[in-house]
């Protein structure tokens, strides 16, 4: 089956989207599910992305990643017409989709990708939707009309969403349902403020993954002082119960050794710009 | 003994067999042929396999040891029935290729149960030879034999038959040894069989678990190409139940029959503290990204990580703990324990295994259990505080049951724990088909006779039925899946 890139676009300066041909993970996924796709059948390493969006007609998925180290270099590399050599999915749950109500969606950084589809859906079946939405930067800031088309308000931040959020907590009536999806640290804070005021919060949790399928436990998380694994009982979770101190030290077990293996393919991508540049 | 003597050896015995016979007194007199191996220590800086393989001189003498049992006692020690006495005259007359033929009228993939069937248990376990000697280890060297013959035909490139086309289509869920069998054996009969595997390369455990120095991955390679060469067609990353349904498959897809063979794949962790910190890895977390993403190759030419450790615990006293203990000693470990609950004795590993183990410099923990995993600061392991065990009376699995020896810890310091305690069955299958009868342990019930499960058309083996078993159990029961499939097929016509 082939996974050619149809369409890609640079978002910010470190995040890209493309639409993918996948047409069978396209007919079966559902909002918050993800793919895990390899970018060569030995060597590669095997990456969680979240399915943005899917258009059936085309049989394409759209995935929004950031680079962040050497596969998603890689991946940004791309052009259309290249293929992706493995993409398999859709894995992990749905989202519960359900009329909560006022909900409050908390995007960071890269999670707003996997936020707005969920945003999204929920506006769709009567939900009032409330955006946070922030990034390091404002340079960073991805998906912002997106965002301003499907939320009844929208609040632009660049810092972790909590102080907002707490003062959305403090109103009366206080929010229904809170989705926070980012950065562990944001989510951590996120989950801080709303367990204050008792509103249930749902995270989705970006733990290093290899199969994708409940095979490795690579992925498992402390969820209630039990283990859970991230791939088929989450992504999304409760976030009041997740243990995000241990999930975020989990997620910088291989730092830098990672940090290395990206610094040694943007020297080798720089010189073969430079053995091209001469040519 | 030396490459010339043993010429020699097979020189006189072939003259006497000529002779006047080999009596049963001469060929207990055979020393029973060892396997060329690496030595332990170049081969623990490798990944290369770690047995070399008989060579001709070797596999005949072996043979000769052979009594030609009139009741060939040990056909009944093998799951699949290979008619082992018949190949084993043919080595030793020298007449390889009808040796082969013999062995896959029963096993498709002889190369591989060669090398990992657990033949002590087995065929070797009811060897008139072994049982003279009491040892099994001295029984003749079926495995050897059988994987000496599959290497020589490493080269011929025969595919085989493929009846006309039936019109039929057959999906097989699961590229391991039952579905790879499975798949053969439907396409013989002249179906359309693909073949869907979740991962991105099939093959199954042999591929993302079994390591190469055990199992070479080219072996495994071959027997797809072969599939492949037949017309079964092979999707990878397909998730079934997730990609489409069996259901779907079925209703939708236009397949006429199934075959579920997804393996027992989910790791079981022991619920002791600590199990979350960097540096806990189920083995299979280990294994897949050692064996399947080549991360011994890190930093060089492949891209996932993998902990570099120093030391490092293995719980556990399967082929599982085996493998990934030598693994890590491959991955440069400095020290590698084995910790392990009962004694030796107890150990479901293979003896060979072990064997090679402590010969690697395996140290061996027996009669010892993590009661929780110890962290630093930043979450990292540093060591597992054990408690030590006796065995007391047996349990039902006719074990005796080992029991802590109360204020026995101790801890031992290391960077990197492998819990290798045992996998049980992945629900996705069954949870997205709930007419799908499974036991409490979620393995998938079925007609023993035809591995019929409950829903109709859907066919199961290997590690989903029985539970996590052996390759060569798998492969049996992938063949009567597909025999009971052929049969289904040909009955739904009418
Ligand atoms: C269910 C799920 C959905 C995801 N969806 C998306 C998405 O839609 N878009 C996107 O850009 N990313 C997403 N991620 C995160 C993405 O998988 C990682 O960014 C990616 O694996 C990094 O690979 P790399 O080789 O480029 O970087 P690496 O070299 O592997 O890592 C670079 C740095 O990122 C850190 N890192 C590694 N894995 C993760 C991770 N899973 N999350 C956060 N940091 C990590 C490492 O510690 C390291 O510091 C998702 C993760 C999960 C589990
Ligand atoms: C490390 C290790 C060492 C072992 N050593 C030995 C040994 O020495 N000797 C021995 O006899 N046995 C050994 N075993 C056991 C043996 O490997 C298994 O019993 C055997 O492989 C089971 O075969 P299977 O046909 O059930 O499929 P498996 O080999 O378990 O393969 C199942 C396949 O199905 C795929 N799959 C799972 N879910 C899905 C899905 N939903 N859709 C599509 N595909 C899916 C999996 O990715 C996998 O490739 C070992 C096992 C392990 C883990
Ligand atoms: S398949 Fe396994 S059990 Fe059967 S004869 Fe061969 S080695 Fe022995
Ligand atoms: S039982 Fe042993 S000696 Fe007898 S036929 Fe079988 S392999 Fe030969
Ligand atoms: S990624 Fe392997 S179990 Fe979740």
């Amino acid at each position: 089956m082939s996974h050619r890139i149809v369409s890609k676009k640079q978002l910010s300066e470190d995040v890209f989207t493309a639409k993918v041909e996948a047409p069978l993970v396209a007919q079966a996924r559902r909002p918050g599910q993800f793919v895990i796709i390899s970018l060569n059948n030995e060597y590669a390493e095997r990456i969680p992305l979240t399915i943005a969006g899917v258009d059936l007609r085309e049989g394409t998925i759209s995935l929004i990643w950031q680079r962040v180290g050497k596969t998603t270099a890689e991946l940004s590399d791309l052009q259309p017409g290249d293929e992706i050599a493995n993409v398999a999915g859709p894995l992990g749950n749905p989202t519960e989709l359900e009329k909560f109500g006022t909900v409050v969606c908390v995007g960071g950084g890269i999670g707003l990708a996997p936020l707005l589809p969920i945003a999204e859906a929920l506006k769709a079946i009567g939900n009032r939707i409330i955006s946070i939405i922030g990034a390091r930067n404002k340079e960073l800031l991805i998906l912002e009309e997106e965002f301003a088309r499907t939320s009844d308000e929208l609040i632009i931040t660049t810092d972790d969403g909590s102080e907002p959020l707490a003062e959305l907590c403090q109103a009366e009536p206080k929010p229904d349902k809170v989705f926070a999806i980012g950065p562990a640290i944001m989510m951590k804070f996120c989950c801080d403020v709303t367990r204050q005021f008792d509103v249930p919060t749902e995270v989705s949790l970006n733990t290093i993954m290899i199969d994708g399928t409940g095979m490795c436990g690579g992925c498992r998380i402390e969820f209630d002082g039990k283990a859970k694994f991230v791939c088929v009982d989450g992504p999304e979770f409760d976030g009041h119960k997740v243990n995000f101190d241990l999930m975020m030290k989990r997620l910088s077990a291989y730092k830098s050794a990672e940090q290395k293996e990206h610094e040694r393919y943007k020297d080798h991508r720089c010189k073969v710009s430079e053995i091209k540049e001469k040519e | 003994m030396t490459d010339s003597e043993r010429r020699q050896l097979l020189h006189d015995l072939l003259q006497k067999q000529e002779n006047g016979g080999l009596k049963p007194r001469d060929r207990y007199e055979i020393p029973p042929q060892d396997m060329p191996e690496q030595d332990p220590v170049v081969r623990a800086g490798n990944v290369n396999e770690v047995a070399t393989g008989y060579t001709e001189t070797h596999a005949r003498i072996e043979a000769l040891r052979c009594l030609g049992c009139k009741n060939a006692p040990c056909v009944n020690g093998c799951p699949v029935r290979i008619r082992i006495r018949d190949f084993v005259v043919e080595i030793a007359e020298g007449r390889y290729e009808q040796a082969l033929s013999i062995i896959k009228e029963n096993s498709l993939l002889p190369a591989v149960c060669g090398r990992v069937c657990p033949q002590e248990n087995q065929c070797q376990l009811t060897c008139t030879v072994g049982k003279r000697f009491k040892d099994p280890t001295r029984a003749v060297s079926i495995g050897r034999l059988e994987r000496f013959v599959a290497d020589r035909d490493g080269r011929s490139e025969s595919v085989p038959a493929v009846a006309a086309e039936t019109g039929k289509k057959v999906a097989i869920v699961g590229s391991g040894p039952g579905g790879i069998v499975a798949a053969a054996d439907t396409r013989r009969a002249g179906h359309e069989v693909t073949l869907f595997e979740a991962f991105h390369k099939p093959g199954g455990v042999m591929v993302y678990g079994i390591p190469e120095f055990r199992l070479p991955k080219a072996i495994v390679q071959n027997e797809i190409d072969t599939l492949a060469k037949m017309g079964v067609k092979i999707v990878c990353n397909f998730i079934v139940g997730k990609t489409r349904t069996v259901q779907q498959l079925l209703e939708e897809d236009g397949f006429d029959a199934a075959y579920i063979g997804v393996g027992a794949g989910l790791p079981n962790f022991m619920g002791i503290e600590g199990e979350s910190l960097v540096g806990v890895y189920s083995a299979n977390e280990y294994l897949t990204r050692a064996n399947l993403m080549k991360a011994y190759g890190y930093g060089s030419c492949a891209d996932t990580p993998i902990a570099r450790s120093k030391a490092v615990a293995v719980v556990g006293g399967g082929n599982v703990a085996m493998d990934a203990a030598r693994t890590a000693l491959r991955l440069g470990a400095e020290k590698v324990y084995l910790v392990y609950r009962r004694t030796e004795k107890e150990m479901p590993a293979r003896i060979e295994e072990v064997h090679h183990a402590k010969q690697e410099g395996i140290e061996f923990h027996i009669l010892q259990s993590p009661k929780r995993i110890l962290g630093d600061q930043n979450s990292q392991v540093t060591g597992v505080e054990c408690l030590k065990y006796e065995l007391g009376e047996p349990d039902d699995s006719g074990r005796r049951r080992p029991v802590a020896i109360e204020g026995s810890e101790f801890t031992i310091d290391l960077d990197t724990v492998i819990i290798a305690i045992g996998n049980k069955p992945n629900p996705l299958i069954s949870q997205t088909m709930p007419e799908l009868e499974i036991t409490k342990w979620g393995t998938i019930v079925v007609n023993e006779e035809t591995m019929a499960t409950s829903v109709p058309g859907v066919f199961a083996g290997g590690d989903i039925v029985s539970g996590a078993a052996t390759v060569i159990l798998a492969m049996g029961q992938g063949r009567i899946a597909a025999a009971g499939i052929n049969e289904y097929l040909a009955k739904k016509d009418k």
